[in-house]
C-alpha cells in the first residue's frame, strides 16, 4: 500500500528535489528543504489572511458582543437596584401613611367619643332637671291635695263628733268647744 | 504489510501559483490545511452570531477570546493587548490545523518545521523590532540580569544573549517536534493493527487488542496535545512580547 502511495505521489515531490539538485524523494518529508519555499509563501499568505480576518473582523465582533453583553447586565443591575430603592421608599410611605392614618384614627375616635359623652351629660342633666321639676310640681300638688284632704277630715271630724256627742248625751255642743276638741285631737 | 509513518508527511503539490528565482512555488496540501484552518476560524468567529445570550458556536468563539485575552493579561499585563490580534492568530492558528490534523487522512501544517520556523521567527522579530522601537538601547537590558556579581557578569550576558537568539529555535522545534513525534507514534501503533491481523490471522486479532488500545490512549493525548502545544506557542509568545514591553523585569 505504501510503495503505491510513494510511486504515484512521489512523482511531484521527484520533479521539485531534482530542480534543488541534490535529495531525492525517499528523504524526511520535514526537511525536504525544495517545498520550503512553497510552505513559507502559503504561510505568508494565509497567517496574514487570518490575521486581516481576526484583527478587522472577528475579534470586534466577538469583544463586542461580550462588551455588549457586559454593559447590559451592568445596566441591568443599576435598573434593579433603582427600582429596589423605588420600591423601598414606596414601602416606607405606606408605612409612614399607615401610622398617620391610624394617628388620625384615633384621634377622630376620641373626640368622637368626647362629643358623644358630652352630649349624653347634657341629655342627661337636662332629663334630670325635668324630672326633678316635674318632681317638684308632683309634691306641691300632693301637699295641696293633702291640705285640701286635711281640711275636709276636720270638718268631717267636727260633724261626727257633734253627731257622736247629741247621740249619746242628747245635747247639741256648742260648736266653739267642738272645734277646739277636734283641733286638740287632730294635733295629737 | 509495511509501516510508512513518515509518509503522512509528504508534501503534494496541487497546482504551481508562479516562481521565485528557480524555485516553483506551488499550491501543496500544506496550504490546502492552512486555508482550512483560516476558514474555519473564520467560520467560528463570524457566523457564529453576536446574540446576548450566546448559543453553542457562539460560546465556544467567546471562550477562545476570553482564554487568549486573560493569558495576555496575566503574562504580559494590559499593554500586551495590542498583540491580542497576533497572538490569538497565532494560538486558532495551531489549535485548530492541529486538530484538523489529528483527523486521519489529513495533513498537519505544524509538523513541518518550516513553517513553525516561519511563525517562531515572526514572534523573535515582532519582540526585537517593537522592543527596539519603544524602549531604544534600553531593551537590551535584558540581557543584564539585576544582582549579579560584576565578574561573573560577562558569562550571564552571554548566556543571556544566547537564549534569547536560542528563542525561536526552541519555541519553532518544540511544536514541530510534538506533532511529528505523535503522529509517528500513532501511525506506529495504528500500524501494528493492522499488521498483526493481516499477517497472523485469528491470534492477530486478538492480539491486535493491544495496539488498538494504545492508538486509542494516544489519540486522546494527541488531542490534548494538539491544545497545548498551541497555548505553549501562545503563551511563549506573551512572556517573549512581555520583555519587550516591559524589559526592566
Amino acid at each position: 500500500m505504501a510503495e503505491s502511495h510513494g510511486g504515484a505521489k512521489g512523482q511531484p515531490a521527484k520533479a521539485h528535489t531534482e530542480a534543488d539538485g541534490g535529495h531525492h524523494s525517499g528523504g524526511f518529508p520535514p526537511f525536504e528543504s525544495s517545498t520550503f519555499a512553497s510552505q513559507l509563501v502559503s504561510l505568508a499568505i494565509f497567517f496574514v489572511l487570518l490575521y486581516v480576518i481576526v484583527s478587522k473582523l472577528a475579534l470586534p465582533k466577538v469583544g463586542g458582543a461580550i462588551e455588549a453583553r457586559q454593559n447590559k447586565i451592568e445596566g441591568d443591575l443599576t435598573e434593579a437596584q433603582k427600582l429596589k430603592d423605588q420600591s423601598d421608599a414606596a414601602l416606607k410611605a405606606y408605612e409612614n401613611e399607615l401610622a398617620a392614618a391610624r394617628s388620625r384614627a384615633q384621634a377622630i375616635g376620641n373626640e368622637s367619643r368626647d362629643k358623644a359623652n358630652a352630649q349624653a351629660e347634657a341629655e342627661r342633666k337636662a332629663l334630670e332637671d325635668q324630672l326633678a321639676k316635674k318632681l317638684a310640681e308632683a309634691e306641691k300638688t300632693i301637699a295641696s291635695t293633702r291640705t285640701a284632704a286635711m281640711s275636709n277630715v276636720r270638718g268631717i271630724a267636727a260633724d261626727t263628733a257633734s253627731a257622736i256627742v247629741q247621740r249619746l248625751t242628747g245635747i247639741v255642743p256648742d260648736a266653739a268647744s267642738l272645734n277646739a276638741a277636734v283641733d286638740a285631737s287632730l294635733k295629737g | 504489510m509495511k509501516i510508512d509513518p513518515i509518509h503522512q508527511f509528504n508534501i503534494e503539490p496541487l497546482f504551481t501559483i508562479g516562481h521565485i528565482g528557480n524555485q516553483t512555488i506551488a499550491f501543496t496540501n500544506s496550504s490546502l490545511y492552512m486555508l482550512v484552518a483560516v476558514a474555519v476560524i473564520s467560520i467560528l468567529m463570524l457566523a457564529s452570531g453576536s446574540q446576548l445570550v450566546p448559543g453553542r458556536l457562539q460560546s465556544v468563539a467567546e471562550i477562545s477570546y476570553e482564554f487568549v485575552a486573560s493569558t495576555i493579561r496575566s503574562t504580559a499585563g494590559a499593554e500586551g493587548m495590542k498583540f491580542f490580534p497576533l497572538i490569538f492568530s497565532l494560538f486558532m492558528f495551531i489549535c485548530v490545523s492541529n486538530l484538523v490534523g489529528i483527523i486521519p487522512y489529513t495533513f498537519t501544517v505544524s509538523s513541518h518545521l518550516i513553517v513553525t520556523v516561519g511563525l517562531a521567527l515572526l514572534v523573535f522579530f515582532t519582540v526585537l523590532i517593537y522592543g527596539v522601537a519603544k524602549n531604544g538601547l534600553k531593551f537590551f537590558s535584558i540581557f543584564v540580569p539585576h544582582g549579579v556579581p560584576g565578574y561573573i557578569l560577562p558569562l550571564v550576558m552571554f548566556i543571556e544573549i544566547l537564549s534569547f537568539f536560542l528563542r525561536p529555535v526552541s519555541h519553532s522545534i518544540r511544536l514541530f517536534a510534538n506533532m511529528l513525534a505523535g503522529h509517528i507514534a500513532l501511525k506506529v501503533f495504528a500500524g501494528f493493527v493492522a499488521m498483526l491481523g493481516f499477517s497472523l490471522g485469528a491470534i492477530g486479532w486478538v492480539g491486535g487488542v493491544l495496539p488498538l488500545a494504545l492508538t486509542i490512549a494516544l489519540y486522546a493525548l494527541e488531542i490534548l496535545v494538539a491544545f497545548l502545544q498551541a497555548y505553549v506557542f501562545a503563551i511563549l509568545t506573551c512572556i517573549y512580547l512581555n520583555d519587550a514591553i516591559h524589559p526592566g523585569h
